[in-house]
């Protein structure tokens, strides 16, 4: 194949369609499911254990960013919406909705992506779709995604068993992808990547450790203060946080004050929240530490009664006094005021 | 010796303690008022009003430069948007005000083109980029923002498709009238670290001189205000009012005088209009005759009256004779998601930062 | 509108410059501050060198905070 962009006819249906399943994606991505090229795909019998079942849309903008792509983040992204589910993944469709005129080589760089996130978590991409719009009808490449996994017998995750004096944990530093993604629109270089990554080994060594683990999110979209609003809210609860305990890289908050940005906002994507009960907090931190993926874990919080008209998510400052974090009224852009 | 040791929390401490000390001294009440967006927002974003005595109460006065932002403003911005042909260019924080026809984001969602840039020198490439489109920049911001601009203005020659909104303000001739006026009673004033940088400390002296009341340069770091309002405080206390640069290691005496030759070589003042406060003589910037061609007011041809919304307080709250609570919209007519007036719109607004802040302190109504 | 940040001068090519925060590096304007060096660490404003930032000042800050004046008991 020697085509420089992609055409409309690529999402036809004929030959140019048949050309890019089978000289594109299908040796990116291919495994026995995928293979027949049916319909749909055949899957043997599911492991013992519930199904978890989550889809997802990516419209991120650049499509390739430090640390990522849209095809390693979109498959990722799904694989950890299932991981917070407590569930192992198991299978991935992935259908992309293509700009005319989308540069090959960059298509190249979303369909590695994907191998690469499908490959080191052991899942199978089974089944994808692609169509393509005209020019200036789509933003050159949007992903959606679903992904299909099992949560082993005994695991239960749901936001209601989250009780006062809990404690909140995160895997990692936070804003990295938001923040980085933010910084390339800006023009900025040097050392800010996406954290796109997942987080199921991280998860499955949490969960086997034995420990009263009520619930756990990913902070993508709107990041960890939003996150914790999904679950005061659920809850009736409020959740504290404490600002000196909240990791973030140093090029993060640089960037943040740069940009008029605040990492609780930003997304990030190969993190994970964590509530968990507040006798096993400090080993839950340990063995998210002794793990590589979890060196930066951190308590970052915890969860306490709220008063008639409190706020539900407060902000312990360094300076020992408390203010609300508020829900995002707007899209978080770069200010200079 | 880093940086760093402007988040020491000991430092804190001694402040906090120092400024009780002051104020105990002071048998009133007293009211400090800062005139920048980001000392609202440091004092808001660490929570320093909890940390203040009964008699001390800090006030924001119209230090945000989108608060002030007249709606005629705003309004010839989005007739300007929806002209064929025209691109506008803005800061991020102008995109959610609302002005008589909406906001520059529902504009947007009406298909409108418009741009948010971080700085001025993005309007070189972004004209180039749209050749056959008129690029047209909001230029709003006070004096660290306007030399910028002026920069910007000097090079955009070349590209020649770029033109320019210019809603830029001074903040002395706003203190002034502030001071000036009768009902508002202030005891101290935080003055604008990075005004400062550009202007130098001269042009404060009247703050002193003619009106009795200290007035301290700040940086931003909350070590910076609490030090800021400890002097006004003691000066207070010693009766000696002055001018004092607490910002050194920012802010030279003369500040930066390239930066205002630039900006007096392309804009000259001329009397502005302050939401809130009306108009202030002298306060403004407009393009000086030679660089008229740029204005791109002269394409508005509708004139638009600024109508402030019924009840809207933003006023008094600019001139710190209201606390934000105190107007009977905020919290449930006047919200962040539905601001009514300027004040609620920024975060860095007296209103926007105190809901977003202190609801905590003071109880939602 | 005062957000601005303190960053450090890396490389200067005529009256633009790439400054250095926290690893991370932009291209600013010393439009306003021509007389700023590779090493010195200003203050950008919406992506303009407005003033230099003295560090040997804000030592001094340091020590004025730190107790220059007597800590009071009461």
């Amino acid at each position: 194949m020697n085509l420089k962009r992609i055409l409309l006819a690529h999402g036809g249906g004929g030959r140019l369609t048949r050309d890019l399943i089978k000289g594109k994606f299908l040796p990116a991505l291919h495994n026995r499911y995928l293979e027949p090229l049916s319909d749909s795909a055949v899957l043997p019998e599911l492991p013992r254990g519930r199904l978890a079942f989550t889809t997802d849309a990516f419209v991120v903008d650049p499509i390739v960013f430090p640390g990522g792509d849209l095809g390693y983040l979109s498959v990722c992204g799904t694989l950890n919406d299932l991981a917070v589910a407590g569930a192992r993944p198991l299978w991935i469709s992935w259908a992309l909705i293509l700009e005319e005129g989308l540069e090959e080589e960059v298509l190249d760089i979303v369909v590695k992506g994907a191998r690469k996130a499908a490959l080191e978590s052991n899942v199978d991409i089974v089944a994808g779709d692609t169509k393509v719009v005209p020019k200036g009808k789509g933003d050159k490449a949007f992903a959606v995604t679903s992904g299909v996994g099992v949560i082993a017998p005994g695991v239960e995750l749901f936001d209601q068993a989250v009780v006062e004096g809990d404690a909140i944990l995160v895997s990692g530093p936070i804003g990295d992808h938001g923040v980085a993604i933010m910084a390339v629109r800006q023009g900025l270089t040097g050392d800010m990547r996406s954290d796109v990554a997942p987080v199921w080994p991280l998860v499955n060594v949490l969960l086997e450790a034995g420990l009263e683990i009520r619930v756990l999110h990913d902070p993508t979209r709107g990041g960890v203060a939003t996150v914790c609003h999904e679950v005061a809210e659920k809850t009736g609860l409020s959740m504290i946080l404490e600002e000196k305990e909240l990791p973030v890289r140093s090029s993060v908050r640089a960037i943040s004050d740069l940009l008029g940005l605040d990492p609780l906002y930003m997304a990030c994507e190969g993190r994970f929240l964590a509530w968990v009960a507040k006798e096993h907090a400090q080993k839950a931190i340990d063995v998210l530490r002794s793990h590589p993926m979890g060196r930066d874990g951190a308590i970052i919080g915890w969860v306490s009664r709220r008063p008639p008209g409190g706020s539900p998510v407060i902000l312990r400052t360094r300076f020992g006094t408390e203010r609300p974090l508020d829900l995002l009224t707007g899209l978080e852009l770069p200010r200079i005021c | 010796m880093t940086m760093d040791g402007f988040q020491d929390q000991t430092i804190a401490r001694d402040l906090v303690q120092r400024i009780h000390f002051w104020a105990r001294r002071i048998p009133r009440k007293v009211t400090i008022m800062e005139v920048c967006g980001t000392h609202t927002n440091s004092i808001s974003g660490a929570g320093l009003r909890g940390l203040m005595p009964e008699n001390v109460r800090l006030v924001s006065g119209p230090g945000c430069p989108v608060c002030v932002t007249p709606t005629s403003f705003l309004d010839m911005a989005i007739s300007l948007a929806r002209m064929p042909g025209v691109t506008i260019a803005t800061f991020g924080d102008l995109v959610r005000v609302p002005s008589s026809k909406g906001s520059l984001e529902e504009a947007m969602a009406d298909g409108c083109d418009v741009r948010v840039i971080y700085s001025p020198r993005d309007l070189l490439a972004l004209g180039k980029e749209l050749r056959g489109r008129r690029v047209v920049f909001l230029a709003i911001g006070f004096e660290t923002t306007a030399p910028g601009v002026a920069a910007t203005i000097l090079e955009s020659e070349k590209v020649g498709n770029i033109l320019f909104l210019v809603g830029h303000k001074l903040i002395p001739p706003a203190i002034e009238a502030l001071l000036s006026a009768e009902e508002v009673n202030l005891d101290g004033l935080i003055l604008p670290g990075h005004v400062s940088a550009i202007i130098g400390q001269e042009p404060y002296g009247f703050v002193s001189e003619r009106f009795g009341i200290p007035g301290v340069i700040a940086g931003f770091t909350p070590l910076d205000v609490l030090a800021a309002i400890a002097e006004i405080l003691q000066q207070l206390v010693f009766g000696s009012p002055k001018v004092v640069n607490n910002y050194g290691r920012v802010v030279r005496p003369e500040g930066n005088p390239r930066a205002r030759e630039v900006m007096a070589s392309v804009f000259e003042p001329c009397d502005g209009v302050w939401r809130g406060l009306g108009e202030i003589r002298g306060s403004g910037l407009r393009l000086r005759t030679p660089w008229r061609d740029l204005d791109a007011s002269r394409l508005v041809t509708e004139v638009v009256e600024t109508v402030e919304p019924k009840g809207c307080r933003c006023g008094d709250v600019l001139k710190g004779l209201l606390d934000p609570p105190e107007c009977p919209l905020f919290g449930l007519h006047c919200t962040p998601e539905g601001p009514r007036g300027p004040c609620m719109v920024s975060s860095e607004g007296a209103c926007g930062a105190w809901y977003r802040n202190e609801r905590i302190r003071g109880g939602l109504k | 509108m005062c957000l601005a940040v303190p960053m450090r001068v890396v490389d200067i090519n005529g009256s633009l410059a790439l400054a250095e925060l926290g690893g991370v590096r932009r291209e600013i304007s010393l439009e306003l501050l021509p007389e700023a060096r590779v090493g010195d660490h200003v203050i950008v404003h919406a992506g303009f060198a407005i003033s230099r930032l003295e560090r040997e000042e804000a030592s001094a800050i340091m020590e004025l905070l730190r107790g220059e004046s007597p800590a009071p008991v009461s």
